[in-house]
């Protein structure tokens, strides 16, 4: 019942051998070893897993791999690098963002896509457009900073 | 489970049975007293556990590597405070070396000592003692030998930055790595024989004066944080060795029932997965592939014993909890007589108050990976105490402490005792079985559902006020499930699913809590009484530490009922509180938050607002050990939806000495939006099967849209005192204080957590 899947990640082709039905999580974490998207729920009400399937935010939990087909995988490590960070990314380093930083992929990963199609968003953009994705720690309020700061970088 | 076929049923106890090559594998217990002979060995001999390197020796605490770097060897983690940060600039403040050449390896058995793992807030306040003083000892011992190389006498040779030179003579300089680099210093330390949170260990060598610091008191940012942000940083989830497999567990859908039958046909088809079936009900599944795990243990069929159920539900919680009959009480603060100056009092005032269960719901379920082998294991797991954990996994594998290794790796965030302990036992088990390592990590509803719980509690507070206002007598009586149904420390697998599954039964000690603010009331008294559990072994309500343990809810409980004391003796609540304090540090922490939040004297709820949304104010504060929080806040309720926005916090803090400003900074915040999701939204609910609340649907947490608006920090900070912890203290009032600007807003007063939209709108009812 394996298929062969060729997935675009980060830019790059990668090819598996997996269950169709199996989700894409775990295709990036075990078979690839894409760590970043995390598991938090399964259910897709955390956002841990979120990645970017042809720029949408998706949660990668849920997405059966074989339903992925040609689009383009973008996970937190191909959003930027040390050397060329992502404005979030930088943000977040310098607000001291999320306790854990379990969820930070989520935070990350949604924002990003939400300061793509409104750079100026304001804090009640922003909230409303990270609304369901969770934070156990409670440092919400320093991801809140982080992200609006990344609106004026 | 119907269905099951005959020829596939295989009782557990039995002997190892193969199927063919690809199918599915059962292991049992030959001898399933093994494993309950095991759990219920007495704790390893000597004064205290195994502890990694000799307390006693200065090269257990530090090494000078021969590129000039130090390494500092803690005992203790960081679930992600930034608790690292802060040791390593006490480390190169003694030390006199840069903060970014000091690196820490945290929370190995084998490699720091045993400092008790995170507990009670004390990574700084203890795990801080012996580091500090060990960085202090290597000082004086790399002048010593720089006072020989240099042929000069300690008095007159100074450090910078990890090099000695001569005062007269700076030039003259010789490194701490050439003087040590690479080998042991071969001091002793005086240890006080204690493991655990008591340990310290000094050496000859006086810590420097606080006036002197330079690095301590400065915001050091965290070294984990590009990590994370880069995709870089290792969790415990990422954890993979060598022919390792993926493990899941089967949790029964009515509490306490046990498979009786387990039909390993029905996951055949499934590549390599295996079953690990023993004697009680300990039942798990494994593949080498996650996903097949995953689906194994969704296809396995298995029959369950048929239990009555063991809850009273949700609904009749309460109620239960008031028919009970308390296990034990105790009056830990008794002072005067309370029930004759209460009855003698111009006025009493009386009040209930009720907390449900909560869960740790840690960010991602718990994950570890254990290779057990015949005369060692080693085991990666995110649990916050590594050293116990290892003892406990030792005691379920038949092994000696010593043979087990854990190596701590961040696991999601953790609270207290979290699943993390259950995890690790049940891969320990796992691979015992089946030969291989295994790595389990567990599925959203056993993080949520089948986590140990904070208890749920009943408070009941009186109190006396004379005819001027002044509180005469006070009573203030908690019964509630004991806080320790299991232990925090992982040491014994009594304490685990995984033991109390194989025939372990459960063995809570009794222990709860009072409300520790020094409030000077004339005759009081302060105790506690604990009910039985709900369910004696492998219970999803069984209790253990959640932050701050019982700490919400009797600051909830205490500082409403303050409030409650102040509004019918006509006080102001800041004046109430301060009229009955004279601990200066907390009456300085009171009026420092009063001054930046602006509170201008006023009875609460004298100026109720009409419209859809009312705004409030309320105060609470908490000392928990030496440390002081002053929180006020001010809220809107919609009355039409009962929503409660957080407008402003103001949050004055006294922890003494303070690490890392930033580092407390965030550690405060979390504990006012954490406190604010306990108190706003977070009940585990159950029915009389099983706890129902297995999701994020299910136990909502605080949503970023609801997140307060803005959080106001006034750090008092206090160098002539130790270091005292931040993790805990300031959530203690968060509910209090939300419930008392309620209060404020619509002079209605809730009694009962967490204030849901529902229950804010029943109570306040529906406005006309």
């Amino acid at each position: 019942m394996s298929t062969h899947i060729v997935l675009d990640i980060d830019g790059r082709q990668h090819a598996i051998e997996a269950d169709p039905d199996m989700p894409l999580l775990y295709a990036l974490r075990d078979d690839l070893s894409f760590d970043n998207p995390r598991f938090g729920c399964g259910l897709g009400q955390c956002g841990a897993c979120t990645v970017h399937v042809d720029g949408t935010p998706t949660r990668s939990c849920l997405l059966p791999v074989s339903a992925v087909g040609a689009a383009k995988i973008v996970t937190l490590a191909g959003l930027g690098t040390q050397d060329h960070p992502h404005a979030l990314q930088s943000a977040f380093i310098h607000e001291q963002a999320t306790q854990c930083g379990y969820c930070l992929n989520g935070w990350i990963m949604t924002a990003a896509a939400l300061l793509r199609d409104k750079p100026h968003a304001t804090e009640a953009d922003i909230r409303a457009g990270l609304a369901g994705v969770k934070c156990r720690c409670g440092a919400h309020m320093s991801i809140l900073r982080a992200i609006t700061r990344a609106t004026q970088a | 489970m119907g269905n099951i076929s005959r020829r596939s049923l295989l009782r557990a106890g039995g002997a190892i049975a193969m199927l063919p090559a690809g199918g599915a594998l059962v292991v049992s217990f030959a001898d399933p007293t093994t494993a309950r002979a095991q759990a219920a060995a007495p704790p390893p001999a000597g004064p205290s556990p195994p502890g990694g390197p000799p307390p006693d020796q200065l090269d257990s605490w530090l090494a000078v590597q021969q590129d000039g770097s130090v390494t500092a060897f803690f005992g203790k983690m960081d679930p992600g405070q930034g608790v690292d940060v802060a040791i390593r600039q006490i480390v190169a403040e003694e030390l006199d070396v840069a903060v970014d050449r000091v690196v820490i390896v945290m929370g190995d058995s084998e490699r720091t000592a045993n400092q008790g793992g995170a507990s009670g807030s004390t990574g700084i306040e203890r795990g801080g003692i012996t580091l500090r003083y060990a960085g202090a000892e290597a000082r004086r011992v790399l002048l010593d030998l720089a006072s020989q190389h240099l042929d000069v006498p300690v008095g007159a040779l100074q450090v910078r930055d990890g090099v000695i030179s001569v005062i007269a003579d700076p030039a003259s300089g010789v490194t701490y790595a050439a003087l040590i680099g690479d080998r042991r210093f071969n001091v002793a330390m005086q240890w006080n024989g204690i493991y655990g949170n008591g340990l310290v260990a000094r050496g000859r060598a006086e810590p420097k004066h606080p006036a002197d610091y330079r690095v301590v008191g400065t915001s050091v940012p965290r070294t984990d944080i590009p990590e994370k942000v880069f995709a870089r940083h290792q969790f415990v989830t990422d954890i993979r060795v060598p022919g390792m497999l993926h493990g899941r567990m089967l949790r029964p859908a009515v509490a306490g029932s046990v498979p009786t039958a387990v039909d390993v046909a029905s996951i055949a088809d499934i590549p390599g997965a295996r079953v690990v079936w023993k004697q009680g009900g300990f039942l798990g599944v494994a593949a080498p592939r996650e996903w097949d795990a995953i689906r194994a243990a969704r296809s396995l069929k298995v029959s369950w014993s048929q239990v009555a159920p063991p809850f009273p539900g949700n609904a009749a919680l309460y109620d239960h909890m008031r028919a009970a009959t308390p296990i034990t009480r105790k009056e830990m603060v008794k002072q005067g007589d309370a029930d004759a100056a209460i009855a003698g009092a111009a006025r009493v005032v009386q009040a209930e108050y009720e907390w449900p269960f909560q869960s740790h719901a840690s960010m991602g379920p718990a994950c570890a990976v254990v290779d057990a082998k015949a005369d060692a294991a080693t085991m990666w797991t995110g649990t916050q105490k590594p050293h116990f954990a290892a003892i406990g996994v030792a005691r379920i594998l038949g092994l000696k402490p010593a043979q087990v290794r854990a190596i701590w790796v961040r696991g999601a965030g953790s609270y207290g005792r979290n699943d993390a302990g259950d995890a690790s036992m049940d891969a320990a088990v796992m691979s015992q079985a089946l030969g291989a390592p295994v790595r389990v990590q567990y599925m959203r509803g056993e993080g949520t559902g089948w986590d140990p719980k904070g208890p749920a509690s009943i408070h009941r507070a009186r109190a006396g006020l004379d005819a001027g206002g002044t509180v005469v007598g006070y009573s203030f009586e908690s019964r509630g499930f004991s806080r320790t149904d299991i232990d925090t420390n992982e040491s014994n697998p009594a304490h685990s699913l995984a033991g109390q599954l194989m025939g372990v039964a459960l063995q809570p000690t009794q222990e709860f809590g009072v409300p520790t603010e020094p409030y000077l009331f004339p005759a009081q008294r302060r105790a506690w009484e604990t009910i039985p559990p709900l369910l004696d072994r492998a219970s999803p309500l069984r209790t253990a530490h959640l932050r701050d343990p019982v700490g919400p809810q009797l600051g909830f409980a205490s500082e409403s009922f303050i409030d409650e004391l102040a509004h019918a003796a006509g006080s102001d609540p800041v004046a109430f509180r301060l009229a009955h304090l004279t601990d200066r540090r907390a009456i300085a922490a009171i009026r420092a938050c009063a001054e930046r939040f602006g509170w201008q004297p006023l009875v609460a709820g004298s100026s109720l607002g009409g419209g859809a949304r009312v705004t409030g104010r309320g105060f609470a504060y908490a000392q928990r050990g030496q440390t002081i929080a002053a929180l006020a806040v001010e809220v809107e309720v919609d009355r039409a939806t009962g929503q409660v926005r957080q407008r402003r916090w103001v949050v004055a803090h006294d922890c003494g000495l303070i690490i890392n400003p930033q580092g407390l900074r965030l550690c405060i915040e979390g504990n006012i939006v954490q406190g604010s999701s306990r108190a706003l939204w977070e009940e585990v609910t159950f029915d009389q099967a099983m706890v129902t609340s297995q999701d994020w649907a299910g136990y909502p947490i605080l949503d970023v849209v609801e997140a307060p608006d803005a959080i106001d920090i006034v750090l008092l900070d206090r160098p002539e005192l130790p270091p005292s912890g931040a993790g805990e203290s300031a959530i203690r009032p968060v509910a209090a204080a939300i419930g008392n600007a309620i209060f404020d807003a619509t002079g209605v007063r809730l009694r009962r957590a967490p204030f849901t939209p529902e229950r804010v709108r029943q109570a306040i009812g529906v406005p006309t």
